[in-house]
């Protein structure tokens, strides 16, 4: 634990292990069944990305393994402990996975710096001076490091997420989550973005990522799932769910995306 | 085409020539445009500045000569706004049976402050109580919720009658043994903290619930959450709206009044009794404007600046 782990290398056990399993997830929001019993596995070093319509699920899907929704039915794994179990403590659970959402959310009312180094000071208890020298070198990894006094609404979009990528990153989570981080965002900012997370997939970070980027997608992930009304379509590699997908329904969504020339 | 040729420059505006205040003609581009700003900058413009003190004085002239030229003037001036009257009123005289005006408004300032404390933590934990979801607090929620709709639906002077004479008569050790001044501060919390938990409340609500999933999704505890990333900004939100609240309070002090205590407005009261003329009540209310008037440019100030911000914000 003393030493220094970078969030490129976080070791969440023998590559190949079960950093996560999701077995027969439903949830509702009301009369509105949003997942339809989800069940998938991610390996330990793999990235994974949710594709699909909006409204499929795959916000809601991250949202429930980050233990930010209940769930009505089913079970989630984290290392192979059961996470949904009620006893659990989802302040420790969360502790482990980093979520980054498509509007941001810094905190308006801090500085970038204090908007990094909030949790681990008041949730790990790191002392004050190291939490801020381990922050710095974050934003300064992610090209940050002349805007760790300003607030939030001083930034552009491309540069607010790439904070809230390296809020997250500063609990050194075992799993990101990433939640359409560059739908919100001016087009020519989406790289800059879109270039940190390759980074992080790079150095071995296993995510769970929602997106529209399919190009990125492709690049990117070890599988990709194919979502639609909360259920999987179809799991693949990428180059297989891009170029042969089986399922009818995913050659109609691919369809339109090819269309909407967004691959 | 034949406007751009007269010598007059017109305001694009109102059409009209414009004229600056020696009767001399613009010369072109320094009247001719840009009306509305100079309005508004202080210090820019000079013949905005003179219409403004122009308007103003008339509309004064025009009140004063309402009050002076009604029928009843001479008398309501010697009844309200006698000099010597108040005077004596505002130093007092305890040998002629009056106390000053002006010492005593020291003690409105000091309830006012003791309430103002008092007010800020017991509406917050109101609020926190009525804001909270969990089943196991819904007793306290109940409770939380008629206290707010209680006090705020009666009369705060009942409020202060009930605590200053109800209290006494209960003859319970140490709490029915208090000065009055402590039932009537009593009262103005009970009373007040049902409103400002209420401004609370709805700052609380103007966080948005995506805060609250960021900060939880960093692994920080319900509790250090709202700590650290709701009430701050809740608070900033909804400093106006407490101020607002509290210039209010400062003035329902003088109800505590009614319990006998000696503050400013009873001490006036006890002078026109004593000396069967009314400008003592002129004294009060004068050093009520003198405490609340600075408390009110203070809010626009922030109400400014916040507005200044949030403006500065949309352009981004």
């Amino acid at each position: 634990m003393s030493q220094q782990r970078t969030p490129g290398d976080l070791n969440a056990g023998p590559v190949g292990s079960e950093a996560i399993r999701i077995e027969d997830l439903h949830k509702s929001f009301g009369p509105n069944e949003v997942l339809r019993g989800i069940s998938m596995s991610v390996a330990s070093h793999e990235v994974i990305c949710l594709i699909g319509a909006s409204g499929s699920g795959k916000s809601t899907l991250l949202r429930c393994v980050n233990l930010l929704e209940p769930i009505d039915r089913g079970r989630i794994s984290l290392f192979g402990h059961d996470i949904t179990d009620p006893r659990v403590d989802a302040n420790l659970v969360r502790r482990q996975i980093g979520i980054v959402f498509q509007s941001f959310n810094l905190f308006p009312h801090m500085t970038v710096l204090r908007n990094v180094t909030l949790a681990p000071t008041k949730v790990l208890k790191t002392p004050a001076a190291q939490a801020a020298d381990e922050a710095k070198a974050l934003l300064g990894r992610f090209g940050l490091i002349d805007k760790v006094y300003d607030y939030p609404d001083r930034l552009s979009g491309g540069q607010q997420q790439r904070v809230a990528i390296v809020r997250a990153l500063a609990m050194q989570p075992q799993i990101m989550l990433l939640d359409e981080v560059t739908s919100a965002l001016d087009p020519e900012l989406v790289a800059e973005v879109l270039e940190v997370i390759a980074e992080l997939a790079a150095g071995g970070m296993t995510m769970l990522i929602a997106t529209h980027e399919m190009g990125f997608a492709r690049d990117i992930a070890n599988r990709i799932c194919f979502l639609e009304e909360g259920t999987i379509i179809e799991e693949a590699p990428p180059a297989e769910l891009f170029t042969n997908p089986k399922d009818e329904r995913t050659r109609r969504f691919l369809r339109r995306i090819v269309e909407a020339k967004r691959l | 085409m034949e406007q751009n040729q007269s010598p007059e420059p017109v305001d694009p505006l109102v059409g009209l020539p414009v004229r600056s205040v020696g009767g001399q003609w613009a010369p072109p581009g320094t009247f001719a445009t840009g009306r509305g700003p100079r309005l508004f900058s202080p210090g820019g413009g000079t013949r905005a500045t003179v219409v403004s003190t122009i308007s103003t004085i008339v509309v004064l002239a025009a009140l004063a000569a309402i009050f002076l030229l009604a029928p009843g003037a001479r008398a309501v001036e010697h009844a309200f706004f006698n000099p010597t009257d108040m005077w004596q009123s505002f130093i007092g005289n305890p040998k002629q049976g009056y106390y000053s005006v002006g010492a005593a408004i020291w003690l409105n300032i000091r309830m006012f402050l003791a309430a103002e404390v008092l007010i800020l933590a017991f509406a917050l934990l109101i609020a926190l109580i009525r804001h909270s979801v969990g089943p196991a607090l819904f007793p306290i929620r109940i409770l939380a919720t008629g206290y707010v709709d209680f006090f705020r639906g009666v009369p705060l002077i009942l409020v202060i009658f009930a605590l200053g004479l109800g209290v006494p008569a209960l003859s319970l050790p140490v709490i029915s043994s208090q000065p009055d001044v402590v039932y009537g501060v009593a009262a103005l919390v009970l009373s007040y903290s049902a409103y400002v938990s209420e401004v609370y409340r709805a700052g609380l609500n103007s966080v948005h619930q995506s805060q609250v999933a960021a900060a939880r999704s960093l692994g920080l505890s319900q509790g250090t959450a709202l700590r650290y990333v709701v009430l701050p900004q809740a608070v900033r939100n909804i400093i106006p709206p407490l101020l607002n609240d509290f210039i209010s309070l400062q003035k329902d002090t003088a109800l505590v009044g009614t319990l006998g205590v000696i503050e400013a407005n009873k001490a006036a009261d006890i002078y026109s009794e004593t000396v069967f003329n009314f400008s003592s009540f002129t004294v009060a209310a004068i050093l009520f404007l003198i405490l609340t008037i600075p408390l009110a440019r203070f809010t626009d100030r922030l109400i400014e600046r916040d507005r200044r911000r949030r403006l500065a914000g949309a352009a981004r």
